[in-house]
């Protein structure tokens, strides 16, 4: 029965820390969906370029993955501002048939950073072997009679620190400045918002730059835990739009909790599944959230403010 | 004479093959015609309708599924297959339509995005039913030369032409149209959305399943990863149409014809092969930019991009 519970206990911890690093992910793709309306699918390709770049950085230079968080993300930023001035910005203007044709655009944006991916770095998988990599703090060190056994790994816990302070400081940008307030303020009614001299094409421009950076942040992040390989994107950009989902589209809070949500489920198939049934449980997510609760998680959140 | 260009287009294939071509044409020329079928499939459900799909490989694998588990575990003929898949693909595609098209927006092409991974994890976790990675082998194939496969893919791909032509010509093609210029002007209108979307997704989905186990035949071997992959099935589906043109009758058979040509010559160059997608991603990129309606949908403006600009007036 102890086993059990610490079985249990102990998933459920690896599932919030990977949630709070999910919800990093969740966030950018958000952010992008509330103030453009679409998504975007090179999300997780973004992410593998963050990735590839911390790991160069730290074969190359010994640069640990933590520090080069202050190297990606503005390389992601100005990525993605390249993406949005040079390739989507031009498509918003053509007339044609297909609503979508954004989205395939960025499809076609991803299809071609994994496939250089994988021209230039091969295929093999990577991963960065930091010397904390497997150092964990233990329950029964710091309480000796402790029942059950449980213990915190010091790379996932540092990692999910790192996300929340990525949090909190986009939450401070897009409540306190006034780039922040004009981003939300598009996101909210575009029209209004131009009507109110926000300039929204660059407010697009560095919202998709933004969301770049917030996910290459999470590509760093998952480095030291996780490994690479340049078809890795495809994967989390499942992850991140079925939290949009969750989260409701565009809705930030909904993305926070839509991506704890999602880890601590995940962990929980590979627990008692398997690792192999993880895409299907995020699935049966996606699903389960279409049918129950199309608005997703923050409409709940706002029917209890109404309730107020 | 336009009436009779199909018919005249099917009698030159029809007698193609007599001419005597090497095998490997004909196996271009296979992949080729399975490919418009595809296309088509998908420009029925995306073109007209206007509900992009992400995920045919979805359909077409779950046709190659079909007809090689009919194969691996009832010992019938794979060509059964083509039959079997016709109600197997219409429940799923029902299924899967009473989920995702109640609601609009990007949900449809997300769900049908993350249906070809789940797909292919199932196929792969699944190891009894469907021998997982190992894949399922047809240990002898029908026939050994390629002319008759040819013959009955393009029958296939025949009928699929006329019977979306048939569809779109009918009170139903003007119903998909209207909901793809606007869902809410129909619905006021009268028309069942939902129902209808199902409709068109359920036409789509069969026919990609019916050239997914046309494919389990031709080829004698499926694995997960073949059938359910995202780039080389679902986002080269879309490449056939988008390159090909929206919302045209011919656009799929001019996008496969180029794309499976184009994958064939950059893949025969040793150092660019590795990079085809990259190829395929910068095409795709120029397409929507510069011709969003495809080569098809877009013929007069290209024609003016090549005339010198005296030309014009």
């Amino acid at each position: 029965m102890a086993a059990q519970v610490e079985l249990f206990l102990q998933t459920l911890i690896s599932g919030f820390l990977l949630g709070g690093l999910y919800a990093l992910i969740g966030l950018g793709m958000a952010l992008i969906m509330g103030v453009m309306r679409i998504i975007n699918l090179a999300h997780g390709d973004l992410m593998m370029v963050a990735m590839y770049v911390a790991y160069w950085l730290f074969t190359l230079f010994h640069i640990d993955p933590y520090l080069s968080v202050f190297v990606a993300t503005p390389l992601l930023f100005f990525l993605g501002v390249g993406l949005q001035k040079f390739l989507i910005n031009p498509v918003m203007k053509v007339e044609s048939i297909l609503p979508h044709n954004q989205v395939i655009l960025t499809v076609g944006i991803g299809m071609v950073l994994t496939n250089l991916a994988t021209v230039f770095f091969t295929s093999n998988y990577r991963s960065t072997p930091v010397s904390y990599a497997s150092k964990a703090w233990y329950l029964t060190d710091y309480w000796k009679e402790a029942p059950i056994e449980l213990s915190l790994s010091a790379p996932w816990s540092l990692s999910f620190l790192m996300a929340v302070i990525f949090t909190i400081a986009l939450w401070f940008f897009l409540t306190k400045t006034d780039t922040g307030k004009s981003i939300r303020a598009t996101a909210q009614d575009i029209d209004a918002a131009m009507l109110m001299g926000v300039n929204v094409g660059r407010m697009r421009v560095a919202t998709f730059g933004i969301g770049a950076a917030l996910v290459g942040g999470a590509g760093c992040l998952f480095i030291p835990i996780y490994y690479l390989y340049p078809t890795l994107g495809k994967q989390f950009t499942n992850i991140g739009f079925v939290i949009t989902v969750l989260g409701g589209m565009g809705s930030t809070e909904g993305a926070i909790i839509g991506g704890l949500i999602l880890g601590i489920f995940e962990s929980m198939t590979a627990t008692y599944l398997g690792m192999g049934w993880a895409p299907v449980g995020r699935f049966m997510i996606f699903v389960a959230a279409l049918i129950f609760l199309p608005g997703g998680v923050a409409s709940l959140l706002r029917k209890k403010r109404l309730g107020k | 004479m336009k009436r009779f260009l199909p018919l005249i287009i099917l009698a030159i294939l029809f007698i193609l093959p007599l001419v005597g071509l090497s095998s490997y044409i004909m196996h271009i020329l296979i992949l080729v015609t399975m490919w418009s079928i595809i296309g088509m499939a998908w420009n029925l459900l995306g073109g007209y309708c206007g509900q992009v799909s992400f995920g045919h490989a979805a359909f077409f694998g779950m046709g190659a599924y079909t007809a090689g588990l009919l194969y691996y575990h009832l010992g019938l003929s794979a060509w059964w297959g083509l039959l079997v898949c016709i109600p197997v693909l219409g429940v799923f595609s029902l299924v899967i339509g009473f989920i995702c098209l109640r609601l609009r927006g990007p949900y449809f092409a997300l769900a049908t995005l993350a249906l070809g991974e789940v797909l292919r994890v199932t196929a792969e976790n699944l190891v009894k039913f469907t021998q997982g990675d190992l894949g399922i082998l047809i240990k002898q194939r029908t026939w050994v030369e390629k002319t008759w496969y040819f013959y009955v893919i393009l029958l296939l791909a025949a009928g699929s032409f006329f019977l979306i032509k048939k569809v779109i010509e009918s009170k139903l093609g003007y119903y998909f149209v209207a909901i793809r210029e606007d869902q809410d002007a129909a619905n006021s209108l009268g028309i069942n959305t939902t129902l209808y979307k199902t409709i068109a997704l359920c036409l789509s989905g069969v026919l990609t399943g019916v050239a997914g186990a046309f494919y389990m035949n031709y080829m004698g071997y499926i694995d997960p990863t073949t059938v359910f992959p995202l780039y080389d099935i679902s986002i080269v589906t879309v490449m056939v149409v988008m390159v090909g043109g929206v919302a045209t009758y011919w656009g799929p058979v001019i996008g496969a014809l180029i794309m499976v040509f184009l994958a064939e010559v950059i893949r025969s160059v040793p150092k660019i092969g590795a990079a085809h997608q990259t190829l395929f991603g910068i095409l795709l990129i120029f397409i929507i930019i510069f011709l969003p309606n495809g080569i098809v949908g877009d013929f007069r403006k290209m024609v003016g991009l090549f005339k010198p600009r005296g030309a014009l007036k």
